[in-house]
């Protein structure tokens, strides 16, 4: 055995980093209106050169203008559901903690919405409202998830189920009262969809509060590999156990309201990520969470491919295709984790 | 060799040579504790002030039937709860106000079990002992890795550096968590009830193991536990708790009285002295039981 260098790091980031390039390229390719390969390469190249204004019409207005800013939003939804769900299952020492799961996503959800109709001109304050309901409903299913003092695996579960639906409720309550409004639908914030166009300023928010919210998870990435051994032992070993938990509970909640605020409550993919990256690269939190963000990453664009095209013309929800691979994954996972 | 360790050294030799007892490492004065669940309410539970020294290489077991005190002990010993009065003190500095990383370069502390929720390899559990002396990332340095080979090493164990944790057999698991503790490279190691979930065998073998560490590396080790037969072999010194306060510090053959442990373990004892000068205590039939 090999204990894990910074070399590994480093190198594993860039193999997943061609596969996500993989992946983009494969997302602008297909859809209902094929481009070939060679002209996605030309056309492309010349982009990179500066002649964007080259470029045929079509293509531009294909590529260019719709697939290709679903494709990056894609790319910043996965990376932050995936390392949010990864530092939910260290927290809470709990492999099924995902920020759906736990409801947290839909309590995001309902902190947008009810921004929304407070300030239905501000629109970039919409991730704020989603920070406040995340971080609300994490400690109401932190508290919930207890039994005689401590966290235990069903009835953390059985909290973030409750929380779900409850959110769930109260969001349909909320779409049916507010009619007229131009306000994405209930399925978004259900289901979770990547087809609502996002301002560029939305983009450069949620750029910034990925980098600073896994910046700050990876900073303590080497303490949450010891907390997943027991809180009562991380002391012992050291580990400034409060500090930690501040850190990666803000940061994760942060994550998933950028997420939720643009792509409403995409399902499971912050529990398959974390699980799949764990099996191929081993459960060491200082590979974990950059694999986690670029395995998220590659799994939202293809997730979203599949759904734009599995019934052309037609659209799925990229949420519908996620929660069709998540929820059995859950189930094996839930009934190995029992056995 | 660090500059401190070789100074432990010479000053170790210094007393051998000059027929000294070793100096005092760990200082318990007057501790007490109590725990309450409110600002306001009635304590639930209260340590009485206790006191005991320690010196390294030597071997103190906390001793006491369930509810007694021994954890309560151990965290002010380990320091992570400070004493409501009184004082502990290892070399000096009170455990309780150090920093969390010095305190773990100080103070290895290994529990009952210790669980793993994903699995890891042996090598990667021991190399967390490295942890208080690593900065940011803590990616294992060369000098960590032999560290805790050798730790691994000492308990005759090397062989499971590659193997996954959950494969491992009680007393394996046991080694491993061990060995993490002296990858620490701690001056007082604290155990909580080690031998819980070991045989018979694998007791005496873990006891054995942590008297000659002691003596190598010059520990001082506290072990808490309620196994009295292990204690009056093992033991240099037993501290004896019963409902949250200290009965009696000495040696084995001091402490062990057959009137005084029957009252603390509520069972018919019988204690006789041993060829070494340790007492040995055999559960007695009652009389309605005798056949």
């Amino acid at each position: 055995m090999r204990p894990l260098t910074a070399r590994r790091v480093v190198w594993t980031c860039i193999g997943l980093g061609v596969l996500l390039l993989a992946a983009v390229l494969l997302a602008l390719k297909l859809g209902a209106v094929p481009v070939s390969v060679s002209d996605l390469v030309l056309d492309l190249g010349r982009i990179v050169i500066g002649q964007a204004d080259a470029l045929p019409t079509d293509f531009r207005l294909i590529v260019v203008d719709l697939r290709l800013p679903r494709i990056v939003l894609g790319i910043l939804v996965g990376a932050a559901l995936s390392v949010a769900g990864a530092s939910f299952q260290a927290m809470l020492r709990n492999p099924l903690a995902d920020p759906y799961v736990l409801g947290i996503s839909n309590g995001a959800a309902v902190g947008s919405i009810l921004t929304l109709i407070v300030a239905p001109r501000f629109a970039l304050v919409t991730p704020l409202g989603a920070f406040v309901g995340a971080g609300a409903t994490i400690l109401a299913v932190y508290f919930l998830g207890q039994r005689e003092g401590q966290l235990d695996t069903a009835t953390l579960l059985l909290a973030g189920i409750v929380s779900m639906s409850f959110f769930s409720g109260v969001i349909m309550f909320l779409m049916t009262t507010m009619t007229g409004r131009d306000l994405r639908g209930m399925a978004f914030w259900l289901m979770g969809d990547l087809s609502t166009p996002v301002s560029a300023a939305m983009q450069w928010i949620f750029i910034v509060g990925l980098l600073v919210g896994v910046g700050a998870i990876y900073s303590t990435s080497a303490d949450l590999n010891l907390m997943l051994t027991g809180e009562r032992e991380a002391i012992h070993l050291g580990v400034d156990v409060t500090r930690v938990k501040l850190v990666v509970y803000v940061s994760a909640s942060l994550l998933t309201a950028l997420a939720v605020s643009v792509s409403g409550a995409i399902g499971y993919v912050g529990l398959l990520v974390p699980h799949i990256v764990r099996l191929i690269f081993g459960s060491d939190y200082r590979l974990l969470i950059p694999a986690s963000a670029l395995c998220g990453a590659i799994a939202i664009v293809l997730a979203d491919t599949l759904a734009r095209t599995i019934v052309p013309p037609t659209e799925l929800p990229v949420g519908a295709m996620t929660a069709m691979a998540g929820a059995p994954v859950f189930i094996f996972l839930l009934r190995r984790g029992l056995r | 060799m660090s500059g401190p360790e070789i100074f432990a050294r010479i000053e170790g030799a210094r007393h051998e040579r000059l027929g000294r007892e070793p100096a005092t490492r760990l200082r318990v004065e007057q501790a007490s504790y109590a725990y309450t669940a409110g600002a306001h309410a009635a304590p639930t539970f209260t340590l009485g002030a206790t006191s005991f020294l320690a010196r390294e290489r030597e071997i103190v077991a906390i001793l006491g039937p369930n509810a007694s005190g021994k954890s309560t002990l151990l965290r002010l010993i380990a320091g992570t709860i400070p004493p409501l009065s009184g004082r502990v003190e290892l070399d000096g500095e009170e455990t309780s106000r150090l920093y969390a990383k010095t305190r773990a370069q100080k103070i290895a502390v290994v529990h009952q079990e210790s669980s793993i929720l994903y699995p890891s390899r042996a090598g990667d559990f021991v190399l967390q002992g490295r942890y208080p002396y690593g900065r940011a990332l803590r990616f294992a340095t060369r000098e960590d890795i032999e560290i805790a080979r050798n730790a691994l090493a000492q308990l005759g164990a090397e062989h499971l550096w590659r193997r996954a944790i959950g494969e491992l057999s009680g007393g394996e698991k046991q080694r491993v968590i061990l060995a993490r503790a002296l990858a620490q490279q701690p001056r007082l190691i604290l155990l909580d009830e080690p031998t819980l979930h070991l045989d018979i065998g694998a007791q005496v073998e873990l006891l054995e193991r942590l008297r000659q560490l002691a003596k190598e590396n010059r520990y001082t080790v506290v072990v808490v536990t309620h196994e009295l037969g292990l204690v009056a072999e093992f033991a240099d010194q037993v501290v004896l708790l019963h409902l949250g306060r200290c009965l009696r510090v000495g040696a084995p053959a001091d402490v062990y009285h057959r009137e005084l442990l029957e009252q603390v373990f509520e069972a018919p004892l019988e204690v006789e002295l041993g060829p070494a000068g340790r007492p040995r205590v055999h559960l007695r039939a009652r009389r309605g039981d005798e056949m």
